[in-house]
């Protein structure tokens, strides 16, 4: 799936000069109307199957940033190349059909089951009911979740920790190779997250998915993540492990940010 | 209130046909307000630049009244006329607003976070429209659907006015025979249907089947619709109109009853709102005869300049006829005129008994007048300039069928009616004589569309039966049996024709 067109991809590969990268921002400047730049020459390859997260102070970029690789922002200047291709060359639909999208609470449709939620797009990409079925009942106990307890419920009679579970499966639901995941674990409690993060960073791992997660929070980036991206007034300010993050920021708000997220 | 509902048991075929027809006319009109206004709306949140004019010019037609509304259509081409065509079409025009609006506001306030997830999902904009915009947006939808469907109840009432049928019939015809029983034998039905409309799409909106329930109701209001539809009397029916007040009614009936004697099929579309109407009802063969005045048509119809001499008038008005398609048939035999009625402790009190007698007391009358006397060429305008009156109020408008309840009651001092209103009498009010011949001779005048009189020969004879019969002090009478003693107009023309025909019939 993810070999679409290889010697395309590795004359480009040279060039940006990561060998493996899934998705690849490359000079991107983007700014809404005459507001300020949002992001200012971001470069940002992101290798199959890692890990990577956006971290920033709200303002940053990094839902932007997010946003222009499933192109629900397109960039003012630059490219944006996601599985060889930049998005502009893909069908918009077939595009958002390689990506999962999870969001802050799931982004559940209200009016849908679970059982919906999960199984919409398999449906609407002409999969079988019954075949939607077996996989949503699938998806549910990978995330888990009780398949038969929750198939029939509403989101609003899930818990928070429930619908983020969910969120995740419909993201999955058309097995794609890459998850962006824009804040979502904001709205939990401390317990319920943490678990999440060590859940989903071992079903990302386990599926060999890659995955680009925003957050503004260290402590989520550190453990969720292979590799942290600082993004400050739309330039990344420090690309790195992070380990390496913690021990050598590459700048004095990189340094600031750290200690403001440290316990005192 | 049990004689009320002797009454309104005593019309129950005609009540039940007239509510099946005025649901029918909002179905209808709601149906395909629905066809028009939701797939606009829908549009309209794919192009928002188009939203405000529309959503503008949908405001501005719906401010526009009802009655003017109707009016503006009956000249257009195809839908115009008389009949529930116009109708509906002003009901649709109506009924789009809320449609239009609702959706919009509906889909626009869809959480935008769950429009952009059903986007990142890859659902096509189709889709996104279809499985989540349309389902989140629905109630606010169906609240514009209720809403439309109670407002076309609503209106309907008013349909009456260009022939439309419905319960507005009783209502229009209550009003002008002065029976407040027949105005509530048709308000309370269309209150009701609008309650009850009003509770079917609120329940509809809170199924827990919507599907089923939306059905039912979908296939309810297309049944009833097409009742409209149905195999109509195509039979070759002469079409009788009348104006909105008794007198005129009265003729359209004895008209009706004339035509019927001589076994020839009648519809009748009687108390439509005004000569303009009639006039162009005719023009356009929704109607094939009704009696005019001469006068009227003379100076409101065919603006011409006023004449006084009776026979000028009539010999002037024939003609003009003749020009266009139509024919002045014979006269009835009585005048009709315009009289400034007052009450008779004023008449004795300030001697007045002239309408020149008039500017002693005009800084303390008040006047009333029905709306198209405010306007006529030969109306009150005129009127004012020839006898040099000033009233200190404006006149206040009311319907014909008020006024002389209103002067009663002290509520104006001074009535516009007619010589031949059967109240005028009855009520011991007085004339004042035209002492400036200000109006033009108002002879009762049938009219019918020579198209007409070709096809039924059997028409122009029957109405030459009709030629000179009726005298004023007749037609008084006849009047009073209406608005005196509240008797059903059709009873009161055939009970006429009864003492007229044996001798008439050869």
């Amino acid at each position: 799936m993810t070999g679409a067109n290889p010697g395309k991809r590795s004359a480009r590969a040279r060039k940006i000069g990561a060998v493996n990268a899934l998705v690849d921002l490359q000079d991107v400047t983007k700014r809404f109307g005459a507001g300020p730049l949002i992001l200012d020459h971001v470069s940002m390859p992101v290798e199959e199957g890692s890990i990577l997260a956006l971290l920033g102070a709200s303002g940053s970029g990094k839902t932007t940033a997010l946003r222009l690789i499933n192109r629900l922002a397109q960039p003012d200047h630059g490219r944006v190349i996601v599985l060889g291709r930049s998005v502009n060359e893909w069908d918009v639909v077939e595009l958002r059909r390689r990506i999962g999208y999870v969001i802050q609470e799931g982004g559940l449709f209200p009016h849908f089951t679970v059982e919906r939620n999960v199984g919409l797009v398999p449906e609407r990409m002409g999969v079988s009911p019954a075949r939607v079925r077996q996989r949503v009942y699938e998806l549910l106990e990978l995330v888990g979740l009780e398949p038969k307890d929750s198939m029939g419920r509403f989101p609003r009679e899930l818990s928070g920790g429930q619908r983020q579970r969910v969120g995740l499966a419909r993201a999955l639901a058309a097995d794609p190779p890459l998850l962006l995941f824009d804040e979502p674990f904001g709205a939990l409690d401390p317990i319920t997250r943490r678990r999440l993060q060590e859940e989903f960073r071992g079903l990302v791992r386990r599926l060999s998915k890659t995955a680009i997660i925003v957050t503004h929070d260290l402590a989520e980036a550190c453990r969720v993540a292979d590799e942290i991206v600082v993004l400050h007034e739309g330039r990344v300010a420090q690309r790195a492990a992070p380990k390496e993050l913690l021990a050598g920021p590459a700048s004095g708000y990189v340094a600031a940010f750290v200690a403001a997220s440290l316990p005192e | 209130m049990s004689s009320f509902l002797w009454f309104v048991v005593e019309r129950r075929a005609e009540l039940g046909r007239l509510t099946i027809e005025h649901l029918a006319m909002s179905a209808l009109a709601t149906l395909a307000a629905a066809l028009i206004g939701l797939p606009l709306g829908i549009l309209l949140t794919r192009r928002p630049r188009w939203a405000p004019p529309a959503l503008g010019l949908a405001n501005v037609l719906q401010t526009i009244p009802s009655l003017a509304l109707f009016g503006l259509l009956i000249p257009l081409p195809l839908v115009g006329g008389i009949g529930p065509r116009p109708a509906i079409l002003a009901l649709i025009l109506y009924a789009v607003l809320p449609m239009v609006r609702n959706t919009y506001d509906g889909i626009r306030g869809v959480d935008p976070t769950l429009r952009e997830a059903a986007e990142a999902l890859g659902l096509t904009p189709m889709e996104r429209l279809r499985f989540v915009e349309i389902p989140l947006a629905l109630p606010v939808i169906l609240g514009g659907v209720r809403l439309a469907a109670v407002l076309s109840v609503g209106t309907a009432t008013i349909a009456a006015a260009v022939g439309a049928g419905g319960l507005g019939t009783y209502v229009l015809r209550g009003i002008s025979t002065l029976d407040t029983r027949l105005v509530l034998a048709g308000a309370v039905p269309a209150a009701l249907l609008a309650v009850f409309v009003d509770a079917a799409l609120g329940r509809l909106a809170r199924s827990d089947r919507p599907r089923r329930a939306g059905l039912i109701l979908l296939v309810a209001a297309a049944l009833l619709a097409l009742t409209l539809f149905g195999p109509g009397p195509r039979s070759p029916r002469i079409v009788v109109g009348s104006k909105n007040f008794t007198e005129s009614v009265l003729l359209g009936e004895i008209v009706a009853g004339v035509l019927e004697a001589r076994g020839l099929e009648v519809e009748r579309r009687l108390n439509l709102g005004g000569a303009w109407l009639c006039h162009s009802a005719l023009l356009s063969g929704d109607l094939d005869v009704y009696v005019e005045y001469s006068g009227t048509a003379l100076m409101d119809i065919f603006k011409g300049p006023k004449q006084t001499d009776r026979d000028a008038v009539l010999a002037r008005v024939r003609a003009e006829y003749e020009k266009i398609g139509l024919r002045a048939l014979s006269a009835l035999g009585y005048e009709n005129n315009f009289a400034l009625v007052i009450r008779k402790q004023d008449a004795d009190r300030f001697e007045l008994s002239r309408i020149s007698d008039l500017a002693r007391v005009q800084s303390q009358f008040r006047a009333g007048m029905f709306g198209e006397f405010l306007e006529r060429a030969d109306g009150f305008p005129g009127l004012a300039r020839a006898y040099v009156l000033r009233f200190a109020h404006s006149p206040a408008e009311m319907d014909l069928g008020l006024l002389y309840q209103a002067l009663e009651s002290g509520q104006i001092d001074l009535a516009v009616g007619s010589t031949t209103d059967g109240l005028i009498a009855a009520k011991g009010f007085v004339v004042l004589e035209d002492d400036r011949s200000y109006f033009p001779p108002y002879d009762a005048l049938p009219v019918a569309r020579q198209a007409a009189l070709a096809q039924h020969p059997a028409l122009g004879e029957a109405m030459d039966m009709l030629a000179g019969r009726i005298d004023a002090a007749t037609m008084r009478r006849l009047n009073f049996e209406v608005d005196g003693r509240k008797r059903n107009p059709r009873d009161v023309a055939r009970d006429y024709l009864a003492t007229l025909l044996p001798r008439a019939s050869p």
